[in-house]
């Protein structure tokens, strides 16, 4: 089930539970980032240092490879640019910019 | 050990869209510990950072099962699911090959838990317990704990006039724990992955408890930017504030010996939280955490040589 | 009839703890309690329960690991006493607000400071608004008894609230008196299989118990929980009359002494209705026309019952065996008080307050009580509203 700001009591799983593992994917976090890593797709190794090390499970890996950033939870910390190996610098921090 | 590319095949447990600020430390190493786990896992949490941020209901940032019960019983409330769990197998009503996992902050744990956590490891629960320590509740809003190291400002240990922050050394959790003489005791980093997660990989194969303490830098309390995280963490392994070592079956190994060992006030420069140590007539608070350090580090490289 | 045997009444209890055969106990002596722990621990030693036993170092740990073994869909007991289940305390409300079926034996005895070990309902009394369903019980059988229906109580899929079964310490724990025994298998047939709700341990659906719950959805659960009573009400009254066809003992919400043709009542819990009785078939007997209420179930309150029950008397006397510091009354008076507000006729009201930290409470102190009852109900008025059995002056 959805539970929403508008659920009622009645509708509340028993307990106090959320039933719905994962769910807080949905919730976007994204919107709190101020600097925006930018990843330098020819400069990549795929070392997955910045996966590894990354808070928010923002580094968006497909078969060993690093295939985007997730935006929509991505906080903009920055570790990820700080990380990647000095000689390669695939990352770099790019202000955010609000209209 | 398992390599990178091997680990990211593996389906993570907990999930983007939780709430801890940009570069928490917490999440990093949950996720570390986590790709370590070959089988299913349930998480007991206390309160703290982690809990509160990963489960604000009605989202859960956790794809297994998770409970939180209160704050100072992660371990009496995970000896719980692991005695169900021994139950419902010796009835047969489960043959699942399973894991269980408490994190937990250093409040949680050096603190108000610590009463919980020895009656577990001396009952002898197969589990791990990890300790997520930032060194202070920083949940509440930064006051001082018994990890929180010598000469740290904190709302509660506040550099003021006459008072240089943190007036008291920090209690040696991982050796109070080792001193159960449980299966697996170790201490880690978020920024030595591979030393981590074979720690966490040993932890889970230990017939019994296993307790992890792990240094989780944390920008808000530390005073550091979000993007260092990682860099000060190793800074701290480097300066010997926070080595890493194991205790596995009563035998102690560093797992990670410096190259060098720069002077503790490296990583001290790196923090706001001690930025008053540079001031005024504080000097000598960075000689004694330098003497203690020393002092604990020699120690260290007795037993586990 | 079943097995008579003599026994204490901890003893009864860990008997029924045996019988019910939990998946998973934890629980941390205490006295007066002690004596269920170590007989349950020598039962698990002999082989004679399935139960996992975990012997943490505190009563908080005993708790929280009970509602973590409840969490993973397995059934559950413990018993504690006074001080124990003061330090259980913040777990309590989790165990219930989780909608958690533990059965606890709560052994009643007097709260610190100063320490004492004897009887009072201070512990019961505190954790009146945890959310914890308690039956009071006069004596060793009916502990027994009320163990075993509490499992049932706590796993009805309305009702899934934990309950603790409480009786006096040492005055019933540690009396010896002739039990009557169901047997084993009457007992599982009666408990029935548990029913797994939720589990951690189903990795198919994963939950996340104790979440963060703030002013968006928290009052929500709470008004979710409020209405599990209502149907505990009714379960505690279904399950005592299945009781009753299995052993010949029923059981409800109260129990009615001598009230069908009486005019004056005592309101009590605990093992100082059984003096009561005996006070009133004395008093009956120079005439008076007097009974007793023995309440049963403190939580759910049973305010209508009660109200339809009493309303009708002209003078009753509730008797608190524990004391609400800076209220007006001691807390069941409180409640009946309360519950006969709502009614247009109520009788005259008295409180005492008896047998603090385990003073004794005898006939003639509840004898003195009915005459009192009397000369009020005669006289029309309540002249001293408020009083104390057996404390010096």
């Amino acid at each position: 089930m959805k539970i929403t700001p508008e659920t009622g009591w009645k509708e509340l799983p028993q307990g106090g539970v959320i039933p719905e593992a994962g769910n807080a994917e949905q919730y976007i976090t994204g919107s709190w980032r101020t600097f925006r890593p930018i990843r330098d797709e020819e400069k990549c190794t795929n070392c997955l240092l910045c996966w590894i090390h990354c808070p928010d499970s923002s580094i968006i890996v497909e078969d060993a490879k690093v295939v985007g950033i997730d935006y929509d939870h991505c906080k903009g910390c920055g570790i990820c640019a700080e990380i990647c190996p000095p000689k390669i610098k695939a990352i770099t921090m790019v202000a955010e910019k609000r209209d | 050990m398992a390599s990178l590319k091997q680990l990211s095949s593996k389906k993570e447990l907990l999930t983007g869209g939780h709430r801890l600020c940009a570069g928490c430390g917490a999440s990093i190493i949950v996720r570390q510990v986590l790709l370590a786990a070959d089988t299913p896992v349930v998480i007991a949490a206390s309160t703290g950072c982690l809990e509160v941020a990963t489960t604000i209901f009605p989202y859960t940032a956790w794809r297994c099962s998770f409970i939180h019960c209160a704050f100072e019983n992660a371990a009496s409330t995970l000896s719980g699911v692991e005695t169900a769990y021994r139950a419902l197998k010796k009835k047969g009503e489960t043959d699942q090959d399973m894991r269980f996992i408490a994190f937990s902050g250093d409040g949680g744990t050096y603190d108000i838990g610590i009463q919980a956590l020895s009656g577990a490891c001396e009952r002898g629960h197969r589990m791990l317990y990890v300790c997520y320590d930032n060194q202070a509740y920083m949940n509440t809003g930064i006051q001082r704990s018994s990890a929180t190291p010598l000469g740290a400002a904190t709302t509660t240990s506040p550099a003021g006039k006459v008072l240089p922050g943190k007036t008291q050394n920090r209690k040696d959790l991982t050796e109070i724990i080792a001193a159960h003489h449980i299966p697996y005791v170790a201490q880690a980093s978020p920024s030595r992955w591979n030393d981590l997660v074979s720690k966490a990989q040993r932890a889970l194969q230990a017939e019994g408890p296993s307790f992890m303490n792990v240094l989780s830098p944390c920008p808000r309390g530390w005073r550091h930017p979000p993007n260092e995280s990682i860099k000060i963490a190793q800074l701290a392994v480097d300066t010997c504030i926070w080595p890493l070592y194991e205790v596995a079956e009563d035998k102690w190994r560093l797992t990670y010996r410096p190259k060098q060992k720069p002077p503790v006030e490296e990583w001290l420069k790196t923090q706001g939280r001690f930025a008053h140590l540079f001031k005024g007539n504080n000097q000598q608070v960075i000689e004694q955490l330098q003497a203690e350090v020393d002092r604990r580090w020699e120690e260290l490289l007795e037993k586990t040589s | 009839m079943g097995n008579l045997i003599s026994m204490e009444g901890n003893q009864a209890a860990a008997e029924a703890m045996r019988q019910i055969n939990p998946d998973a106990m934890a629980a941390y002596p205490i006295t007066p309690q002690t004596e269920v722990v170590q007989t349950f621990a020598q039962f698990v030693a002999d082989g004679r329960v399935d139960t996992e036993f975990v012997t943490v170092e505190s009563e908080h740990s005993a708790m929280s690991a009970c509602v973590a073994a409840a969490a993973s869909g397995t059934r559950v007991m413990t018993a504690t006493s006074a001080n124990g289940m003061a330090l259980m305390w913040e777990i309590l409300y989790i165990a219930a607000s989780t909608r958690l079926p533990i059965v606890m034996a709560l052994v009643n005895r007097a709260l610190s400071a100063n320490i004492n070990i004897h009887c009072d309902h201070s512990d019961s009394m505190g954790a009146r608004d945890t959310g914890w369903i308690q039956l009071f019980c006069e004596n060793g059988q009916e502990a027994y008894d009320s163990l075993i229906q509490a499992v049932r109580i706590a796993e009805h899929p309305q009702v899934r609230l934990p309950v603790m079964v409480c009786y006096d310490g040492f005055i019933i724990s540690h009396a010896v008196e002739c039990l009557e025994l169901l047997k084993d298998n009457e007992v599982q047939k009666f408990i029935g299989e548990f029913k797994s709700v939720n589990s951690l341990l189903d990795i198919s659906h994963p939950y996340t118990f104790g979440p963060l719950d703030l002013y968006d959805f928290y009052f929500e659960h709470k008004r979710q929980q409020i209405e599990a009573y209502g149907p505990a009400k009714q379960t505690v009254i279904e399950v005592g009359k299945q009781f009753g066809s299995l052993s010949g003992r029923e059981y409800g919400l109260f129990e009615a002494y001598h009230l069908q043709d009486a005019r004056l009542a005592i309101v009590l819990m605990g093992s100082a209705a059984g003096t009561a009785k005996e006070a009133v078939d004395r008093l009956r007997a120079n005439g008076l026309p007097i009974g007793v209420l023995k309440l049963r179930a403190f939580r759910p309150f049973p305010s209508e019952e009660l109200t339809q029950l009493l309303s009708r008397f002209e003078a009753v006397a509730v008797l608190d065996r524990a004391v609400s510091f800076g209220a007006a009354a001691g807390p069941l008076f409180t409640e009946i008080s309360s519950a006969l507000f709502a009614s247009n006729h109520r009788p005259l009201l008295l409180n005492y307050i008896y047998g603090l930290g385990g003073r004794d409470i005898d006939i003639e102190d509840i004898q003195e009580v009915g005459k009192k009852l009397q000369k009020t109900a005669e006289s029309g008025k309540v002249e001293q509203p408020f009083d104390y059995i057996g404390v010096r002056k």
